[in-house]
């Protein structure tokens, strides 16, 4: 009926179709052509819901960039841009690939390699967001997990003397744990000396006695400590994590790193930690 | 032409093109023309064949800008000079937000929230394209679009040659995907659709390097050469509809002229889309003048091949007054 009697397949467009073909035949090449539509629509589908299957398995936990709402929120709302990456003055923001599914595209921090350091003060991945997938506040019908949201707004040690000292953010990003204490230099009454990660590693940081503004090369920043302090000696926030005696009664240079309530879960301690494999680590996403 | 503008929309949406019912006193005219002063006719399509201007002026204009528009990214982020930041689903330019009309959707439909900062990206990126043409978007900005030209020259040379064979899907497939990927937005909370975008994807491997995901443009890539060509942006891709929503009302479109058509059909051969070139056919066109539909790119493909300037770029309104 309302077929054109002249609608030949593109690649033979020039030449001339005198004899119109057969409506069976005709017919047979709609109905192979739905079908083959519909096995183009079911593939497509099928492999975007692929993306699932990491949801499902829960591979990999990310710690998420500060100010990340909770994980299904934050996959959700994220257009996956990447600004957050461009910002970040240490590049610790990087993008999931595509074995990540429906998490493709979005930031994550791997802080063994390289942890936020907060040295852009201002919490600057949040400012760059677009979607509002980082806030400093979430909105308010969002509910906040027990335990997610800080005590009192973190004091950036950096910003002591500032006259406003705290960060903007209000929930953490996770808790840090000493995963090996077995490793641990402090437990074991050992200093340190040297290069904290070795002279391969790339990771950088903000020394506020080198220059407040220009994060350096770990590895261009070497320790000379009797007893390994790093992780609570680069702490960026006030009063997250200390060293303790690691057993009562005096005489014993054992001591042990104890985390704070005020940890946001930013992951220096975890970059810093000289040990191999790191003796703490951040828990993405744990509570207090 | 209202009834035209709709049939347009609808023939974007998926549905076959059909022939005119109505043609104007002119276009009748010509056609009659054509067909009455046969020999004249012919000498003149071998003249304009002879002497006709063809050449790949408004493609390589097109690819110019489609690299430059990626580089800015590019360089953007790694010199840091910060003028165009981010990638092609959200950025931002000089300071102002842009956000990709298809993943705000998206976002909008997973998150169930909208933020001002996403409002202002996409109603400025609305404007954008409604001024420039929508889906221009595709043909000048995309770079999946740009590789995947490339693989369908290569398509062509091997269907050429008989090694392949080119197989359609049903157009109205698009606006099935533009619908299923909405609905499983909305009802999983997750942006399906970008796991699978290759606009996104690309935009992300070129600004923040390579990674898993390029696997995924091989395999489209190799289906197009070998299987059908540019089936991704033919008849799949929902950002490509979105785009070619703009652009029904936008100024900027490929025009064509009846009176200079000589309806050899090179134009509808190098067409991504060439369901919106059915009036070049002879005894089609209901205008002796029209814009073509808003499914098309305005990737100027037809407009270098044309050898008697039948089809031209067109801005409404302005061309008048120039």
């Amino acid at each position: 009926m309302g077929e054109a009697d002249k609608s030949v397949p593109e690649q033979a467009a020039g030449a001339p179709a005198k004899k119109p073909p057969l409506s069976q035949a005709r017919r047979q090449a709609a109905r192979r052509r739905f079908i083959r539509s519909a096995l183009l629509a079911t593939g497509v589908i099928g492999f975007s819901l692929l993306g699932y299957l990491p949801v499902v398995y829960a591979k990999r936990p990310r710690l998420r960039p500060p100010g990340a709402l909770d994980e299904k929120d934050f996959l959700a709302s994220c257009i996956k841009c990447g600004q957050c990456v461009q910002v970040c003055p240490v590049r610790a923001i990087r993008l999931a690939d595509l074995d990540e599914g429906f998490g493709v595209g979005v930031p994550y921090i791997d802080a063994r390699e390289q942890a936020c350091d907060f040295s852009c003060d201002a919490v600057q991945c949040v400012l760059a967001c677009p979607t509002g997938a980082l806030v400093y506040r979430k909105p308010v019908f969002m509910p906040v997990r027990e335990g997610a949201r800080l005590a009192k707004p973190p004091i950036l040690r950096a910003k002591e003397k500032d006259p406003e000292p705290t960060l903007e953010i209000r929930e953490r990003m996770g808790v840090a744990k000493l995963v090996r204490p077995e490793a641990c230099l402090a437990m074991q009454g050992k200093g340190f000396k040297g290069q904290a990660r070795g002279a391969d590693f790339k990771g950088r940081m903000r020394y506020m006695d080198v220059d407040r503004w220009k994060p350096i090369p770990v590895r261009e920043h070497p320790y000379n400590v009797d007893l390994c302090d790093l992780c609570v000696r680069e702490c960026p926030i006030q009063g997250a994590i200390s060293l303790e005696p690691a057993e009562p009664g005096a005489g014993s240079s054992r001591m042990t790193p104890v985390v704070h309530e005020p940890c946001v879960g930013c992951g220096v301690c975890e970059m810093i930690c000289p040990v191999e494999p790191t003796a703490i680590a951040v828990e993405e996403r744990a509570v207090w | 032409m209202k009834g035209q503008l709709l049939d347009s929309v609808k023939v974007m949406l998926g549905r076959e093109v059909r022939k005119p019912e109505r043609f104007s006193g002119k276009a009748r005219q010509i056609h009659q023309l054509k067909r009455l002063n046969k020999a004249e006719f012919e000498a003149a399509k071998e003249h304009a064949r002879a002497h006709g201007l063809r050449g790949n002026k408004w493609r390589n204009r097109r690819w110019a800008a489609l690299i430059a528009a990626n580089l800015l990214f590019v360089v953007s982020f790694w010199l840091d000079i910060q003028i165009l930041e981010g990638a092609l689903t959200a950025s931002r330019f000089v300071g102002f937000h842009m956000i990709d009309l298809n993943s705000a959707l998206q976002v909008m439909l997973a998150h169930k929230h909208i933020l001002v900062n996403l409002v202002i990206g996409t109603a400025t990126i609305f404007l954008l394209w409604l001024l420039l043409g929508g889906r221009t978007f595709c043909s000048w900005v995309c770079p999946y679009h740009l590789v995947a030209e490339l693989a369908e020259k290569l398509h062509l040379k091997l269907a050429e040659k008989k090694i392949v064979t080119g197989h359609e899907f049903h157009r109205g497939s698009r606006t099935v995907f533009w619908l299923l990927f909405s609905l499983m937005t909305w009802v999983t909370g997750y942006t399906v659709f970008e796991t699978v975008s290759p606009t996104g994807i690309l935009s992300r491997a070129l600004i923040y390097g390579p990674g898993l995901a390029l696997g995924w443009i091989l395999v489209l890539l190799l289906f197009e050469v070998f299987y059908s060509r540019r089936a991704w942006c033919r008849y799949v891709c929902p950002i490509g509809l979105t785009y070619g929503a703009v652009g029904i009302l936008s100024p900027v479109r490929v025009y064509y002229r009846l009176e200079h058509c000589f309806h050899e059909g090179d134009c509808r051969k190098v067409c991504l889309v060439p369901h919106v070139l059915d009036a070049v056919i002879k005894g089609r066109s209901p205008e002796a003048e029209m814009p073509i539909g808003p499914d098309c790119t305005r990737c100027g493909l037809c407009v270098d091949v044309c050898p008697s300037g039948a089809l031209r770029y067109d801005i409404k309104g302005l061309s008048k007054l120039l």
